[in-house]
């Protein structure tokens, strides 16, 4: 009994901890005060005050699931929940002191402090271990000395610095704002409303542990369809103007906002739609299992039709400005569906992917421009040269491929990541410039023309990129299950073993980034056309890490994959504009936890679960 | 002997005949160039002195983070991608403490005790985030297929730009000058500035410290053994995680002093990307000194800064490219790609890299 | 001695003076050696005597730094190990090195490559001769799946087999090139007796109902000696003797390599039984 509750304590803890580190950080990145610029419903939250109650509230769900699991009584667990609450706010409130006038001597003293404390903490620790004397008194001064430089510094600087503004750029005025949910005058006040908020939030969260799976499943749902239709409100809006008049618009948002009634309606009807799935959806489910291989087909034929037709009909439901927002997602799809056949069947990581990319694209810009650069003047359409455009990035992507064929994996990513870099400074160089432009570019770059009409606009260009997806995604599927696609998953497996049955790997690795490169180069000769100047700084190894990423998450080898990553990774940021600045920040902590948790990505393929999975075992028995 | 010269029996290879074409013209290219500058002779002897003396001051960068890529691959035979971003994290924090130091004046009243200061406290920055990076996503990944634990660490790397980018700003903030390295040794024609001979004699004694470290000491004596076999290592009571941990800390100090010294000699300044680069540099240092192979790392980093300072005046110069200087990292990534085809086992190949290549 | 070999057969494969270092070991030291055609043959000798590497010398994982190697009457020496695959030498691994996330009958496709002709603009395009091909491949999988005795388990990802089952795909595998001689590397190893009988017997129907030529590693004397015409004992890299079973059983250097010099005497007959 005494274990059970030393180990609960310390899973609330360290819940309720992590919990607060995490609102810590955002907030120190400034993710907090970004999000706090985009009402999810109008005049009553923010997305950056829903991030400061979510937090809490889902650790408190998932800490009352896990304690609820290991049979403690609802009052622990529910005063779990609160703790966990109060803890979340913990960093952040210390910091907010640190932060203000009256409470800066708290700093201070923290950093005078803190060595001798850490020290005598870590020596402790030691001493449980059965360390001998010596060694404890010498790790204690080592330990304080070292935390002593540390703080001693950051003593320094903050005390020359004065603001911790003036170092931490985002602990601000509007960061401190929105953690006191508008109390910056009053500190005191702000501490105990935020702690109040998140106490509640973790309350709220651990309580739901209690309320039986299908109500709270309905409620569930209702909350986050209610809670991103709310955030993305600007794109919801523009969807819908399409189709509805403007007064009713005006009912429902105020601007780009969701108004409170329809916040409240959305909610109460999203809720009501999820409990009667939740309700009978297992039983829909079920019901389509039973159903004959006839009747199934039929009702898969009918599902693959409409998919078919919302995406043939896309531009018109969805408006111009979204419209431009499905090219660029599809210019990645098709990047991904191309990358993946290097990454995903070969099993060859190829960190250079804007190589291709800026090939094509500068292909097209060449001998299509009608500025001072172009070399043809317009004799030249764009539709004879995109296949121009496809040759020369496969004819790069082999140039490139030759020399890493006999390398190891790891060593062949940071190669093809050389190749690319070498390719971005040889765009900017004066070497060059005659040729492409240096770092102006190439301008002036006709639209294509279909049938005399001058595709200028998104909904147009949209039907360019759709066809280049489905051809590669045409190519990728028949490649996937054919000879050469066995060649490479073999070459994937085992290289060795590979050459031992008689494949000539060099040709078969050769060939995946000669395709892959193609669809790079299509994809760059598309983007060009539809900017209509390129410039050397969109070709940048985050155009390839971009492509990776959404291969990741999407899930190594899986079509249906990549579109998911492509919407989620691409379309998030280019919706929601305050995400676009911690892009990249998000991205690489989805790759991590990706690849700890779910190597195998979001909707992933049965192969590559087995081989990411495969881990020690494998490599033990392989026995090198 | 007869032997040497028989008849060969394979069928035509056109990878090796690329490759062998590739080299021909790598060697063509360099002949070339280099006959046509020197006989130009529009650079003096002691400007090249110069530059193969700034380009040391570099390489001794190089290495020091070179070391840290080759300590880590030498135990867990793991690229770690964002080591760059070790050293741009120790680099980035302490232009604060170089601020505050020259505020209060004690950076030019006592320069050794302030720079001191700031080698340590960045390296004790670098060290916590290259922990931190092994505790939290490393760790978990040990044993699974070799390019997961690369995937992490390319988003690893990118998580630390923009975690400081968050942290600290996107603009560029410059080290404060120091008055006592701004002058410049004169020897002869030859005048070297004394900010390179600081640069290159504090990571002399760095990398000694190092050496010694793993050489000399008990601890370094548990990396070597972890890296020769783990699982002997472990049966012998070692532990394992602890001395990778500790390598990890090592591979992050050494890198963030590297950033103070970089800092201190770069006028442009620092700032949250500052470390891609030279952490790919420093990678390509470590292959061309043979990964795992520490005196090979230290080598490889000043061969590096010394390739790259004298290759775009000698070679692209002579080949009549306009701007040479701006392809300073098209060599050293060329260099890169060059010592990963044609010598992966790097310079001084130790035989550790071929066993477990 | 009891008398030469019979050389009534012609040799398969041929090395003379084959030699291959490692950074100044030696691991295979100019050894001259013959594989009847047709035979069952064995390589025989302690731990590390070099006999895997003898085996990646002869199917080019290894390139040999002397000597040369001749495989049905053309030189293979120097060549790369798909090309020697193709030229018809297939090969097993010690520790078993299947594709262990696709199928059993994905392996034995893999296994058919030398024999296929498709091309991947034929794969896009569909075309009637590489679907026709695609379909030849899958039913000669299923076919030989049945000759090793995995009937009905073709669909089953590899590294869920049981460890006999993956040893047959293994074998099996490599029968899927045709090849005209079989290397396997210790295909006993790990098996219990009746399973170890089965795969002899196995082995035997490999040379009498495919005519492939037959060389094994193998530390099983039991299984050597019952199955074997002709075996190489090799130590240190060098061939220490040569030829038929009962020949090698009372070969006092061959003792003396297992046992050592002291024990060579008394424990001559122990090897023999």
């Amino acid at each position: 009994m005494d274990l059970s509750q030393s180990r609960t304590r310390q899973a609330i803890i360290t819940l309720g901890l992590l919990s607060g580190a995490l609102i810590l950080f955002t907030g120190a990145v400034g993710m907090i005060a970004a999000f706090h610029e985009r009402e999810v419903v109008n005049d009553f939250i923010t997305l950056g005050q829903l991030v400061l109650l979510i937090t809490p509230f889902i650790f408190g769900y998932t800490a009352a699931n896990r304690l609820g699991m290991t049979g403690e009584s609802p009052t622990s667990v529910i005063g779990g929940g609160i703790i966990i609450g109060l803890l979340t706010t913990l960093p952040t409130t210390l910091l907010l002191l640190f932060n203000s006038d009256e409470f800066r001597f708290l700093l201070d003293w923290s950093l005078r402090l803190a060595p001798f404390v850490v020290a005598t903490a870590i020596a402790w620790r030691l001493h449980r271990q059965n360390v001998e004397t010596f060694t404890l008194i010498g790790s204690w001064l080592l330990a304080a000395v070292l935390i002593g430089i540390v703080t001693f510094s950051l003593a320094l600087i903050f005390e020359v610095k004065g603001e911790l503004r003036s170092v931490l750029v985002n602990i601000n005025r509007d960061w401190v704002e929105v953690v006191t949910f508008d109390n910056r005058k009053d500190l005191m006040r702000g501490i105990f409303v935020f702690s109040l908020a998140s106490a509640v939030a973790g309350f709220v969260g651990s309580l739901c542990y209690y309320v039986p799976r299908t109500p709270r499943r309905a409620m569930f749902y209702g909350l986050s369809v209610t809670l991103l239709v709310g955030a993305f409100g600007e794109t919801v809006r523009l969807v819908l103007q399409e189709n509805l008049e403007r007064d009713t618009l005006n009912q429902l948002f105020r601007r780009d906002t969701l108004r409170q009634n329809a916040a409240l309606g959305l909610l109460v009807v999203s809720t009501v739609i999820g409990y009667l799935w939740a309700a009978f959806g297992d039983r829909a489910r079920q019901g389509f299992q039973n159903l004959g291989g006839q009747q199934r087909q039929t009702t898969q034929m009918i599902g693959t039709v409409l998919f078919v037709a919302v995406l043939l009909m896309l531009p018109w439901l969805i408006g111009r400005t979204l419209s431009d927002v499905a090219v660029t997602i599809g210019l990645f799809v098709l990047m991904g569906l191309g990358l993946n056949i290097a990454i995903g069947l070969a099993g060859l990581l190829d960190l250079g992917y804007v190589t291709n990319y800026a090939v094509g694209a500068y292909i097209l810009a060449v001998m299509t421009s009608i500025g001072p650069l172009g070399l043809m003047k317009g004799t030249f359409s764009f539709w004879m040269v995109i296949p121009i455009a496809l040759l020369a990035a496969m004819f790069a992507g082999f140039i490139f491929a030759v020399p890493v064929l006999r390398m190891r994996g790891d060593y062949l990513a940071i190669a093809t990541l050389g190749f690319g870099e070498i390719i971005g400074k040889l765009a900017i160089s004066d070497w060059l410039k005659p040729l492409i432009g240096g770092a102006q570019g190439v301008q002036a770059i006709p639209k294509p023309i279909f049938l005399g009409t001058e595709l200028r606009n998104p909904e147009q260009l949209y039907y360019i990129v759709l066809v280049a997806c489905l051809v590669t995604l045409f190519v990728s599927i028949r490649l996937n299950n054919s000879r050469t696609g066995r060649q490479w998953m073999a070459i994937r497996e085992d290289e060795d073993v590979a050459t031992a049955m008689g494949i000539d790997t060099a040709r078969a690795k050769l060939l995946a980034f000669t395709l892959s490169a193609a669809t790079g180069g299509v994809a760059g000769a598309i983007f060009a056309a539809k900017v209509g100047s390129v410039f050397p700084n969109s070709f940048t190894v985050f155009i390839s890490i971009n492509v990776l990423s959404l291969i990741i998450v999407g899930g190594i080898a899986s079509n249906p994959g990549i579109v998911v990553g492509a919407v989620v990774l691409i379309g998030l940021p280019e919706l929601l504009r305050e995400f676009s600045d911690f892009r990249f920040l998000l991205y690489g902590a989805l790759l991590i936890m990706m690849m700890i948790n779910r190597p195998q990505g979001l909707i992933p393929t049965k192969i590559v679960t087995h081989e990411m999975r495969a881990g020690v075992k494998a490599k033990v028995a392989a026995g090198d | 002997m007869l032997h040497m010269f028989k008849w060969k029996t394979d069928e035509f290879s056109w990878v090796d005949f690329t490759i062998d074409v590739l080299r021909i013209l790598i060697v063509l290219a360099i002949v070339v160039g280099s006959w046509n500058t020197l006989s130009e002779g529009r650079i003096s002897f002691a400007q090249w002195v110069n530059l193969f003396i700034a380009g040391l001051s570099q390489g001794s960068i190089y290495a020091l983070i070179a070391l840290g890529y080759t300590l880590v691959y030498g135990i867990l035979l793991m690229i770690n991608f964002a080591h760059g971003e070790v050293f741009m994290a120790g680099a980035f924090s302490t232009v604060f403490l170089a601020e505050a130091l020259n505020r209060t004046g004690f950076l030019n009243q006592s320069p050794v005790l302030a720079i001191l200061l700031m080698i340590l406290f960045a390296g004790l920055v670098s060290m916590t985030v290259a922990i931190l990076l092994e505790r939290i996503a490393y760790r978990p990944l040990r044993g699974s297929p070799r390019l997961v634990p690369l995937i992490t660490a390319i988003g690893a790397s990118f998580f630390l730009q923009y975690t400081f980018r968050g942290l600290y700003g996107s603009g560029f903030k410059a080290y404060p000058q120091v008055k006592i390295l701004q002058g410049a040794l004169q020897i002869g024609s030859i005048n070297i500035p004394t900010v390179q001979i600081f640069v290159f004699v504090s990571a002399l004694v760095l990398m000694f410290g190092l050496y010694w470290l793993v050489e000399r000491s008990r601890i370094g004596k548990a990396m070597r053994a972890v890296s020769e076999n783990k699982e002997v290592a472990r049966l012998m009571g070692i532990d394992i995680d602890w001395v990778i941990l500790f390598t990890f800390g090592v591979g992050g100090f050494l890198a963030g002093s590297a950033g103070v010294i970089n800092g201190m000699f770069r006028p442009q300044g620092v700032n949250f990307f500052m470390g891609f680069i030279p952490g790919i540099k420093a990678f390509t240092a470590a292959v061309l000194g043979g990964i795992g192979n520490i005196p090979g790392a230290m080598l490889g980093g000043l061969f590096l800064g010394v390739i790259e300072a004298i290759g775009p005046n000698l070679v692209l110069a002579g080949l009549g490219i306009p701007g040479a200087n701006q392809l300073k990292d098209v060599i050293a990534f060329t260099m890169l790609v060059l010592v990963l085809i044609f010598r992966p086992q790097g310079i001084l190949g130790e035989r550790l890299s071929e066993k477990k290549a | 001695m009891a008398g030469k070999p019979k050389r009534r057969q012609n040799k398969i494969l041929v090395a003379t003076g084959m030699t291959k270092r490692f950074s100044g070991l030696v691991a295979v030291d100019n050894l001259d050696f013959y594989i009847p055609e047709g035979s069952i043959a064995s390589i025989i000798g302690p731990n590390g005597a070099g006999k895997t590497t003898f085996f990646n010398c002869i199917t080019g994982f290894y390139q040999i730094d002397e000597g040369e190697l001749i495989f049905d009457g053309n030189r293979i020496d120097g060549r790369s190990p798909d090309q020697i695959t193709r030229s018809g030498i297939a090969r097993t691994f010690q520790n078993i090195r299947l594709f262990n996330n696709m199928s059993a009958i994905e392996n034995i496709m893999v296994g058919q490559e030398p024999h296929l002709k498709s091309t991947w603009l034929g794969s896009i395009l569909g075309l009637p001769s590489t679907r026709r091909e695609d379909d030849d491949t899958e039913e000669r999988g299923r076919e030989l799946l049945q000759f090793v005795g995995l009937e009905g388990k073709g669909d089953m990802i590899s590294k869920n087999l049981s460890y006999g089952d993956q040893r047959r795909l293994e074998i099996g595998r490599a029968l899927a090139s045709k090849p005209k001689l079989i290397l396997l590397d210790e295909p006993t190893a790990g098996m219990n007796p009746r399973e170890t009988i089965e795969t002899t017997g196995f082995i035997r129907r490999l040379r009498d109902e495919l005519g492939i030529t037959v060389v094994l590693i193998e530390h099983d004397m039991r299984v050597v000696m019952d199955i074997s015409e002709h075996i190489t004992v090799l130590d240190y890299g060098r061939k220490i003797a040569e030829g038929l079973p009962e020949e090698i059983q009372n070969n006092p250097d061959v003792i003396e390599a297992y046992l050592g010099r002291g024990a060579a005497a008394s424990a001559g007959k122990s090897l023999a039984s």
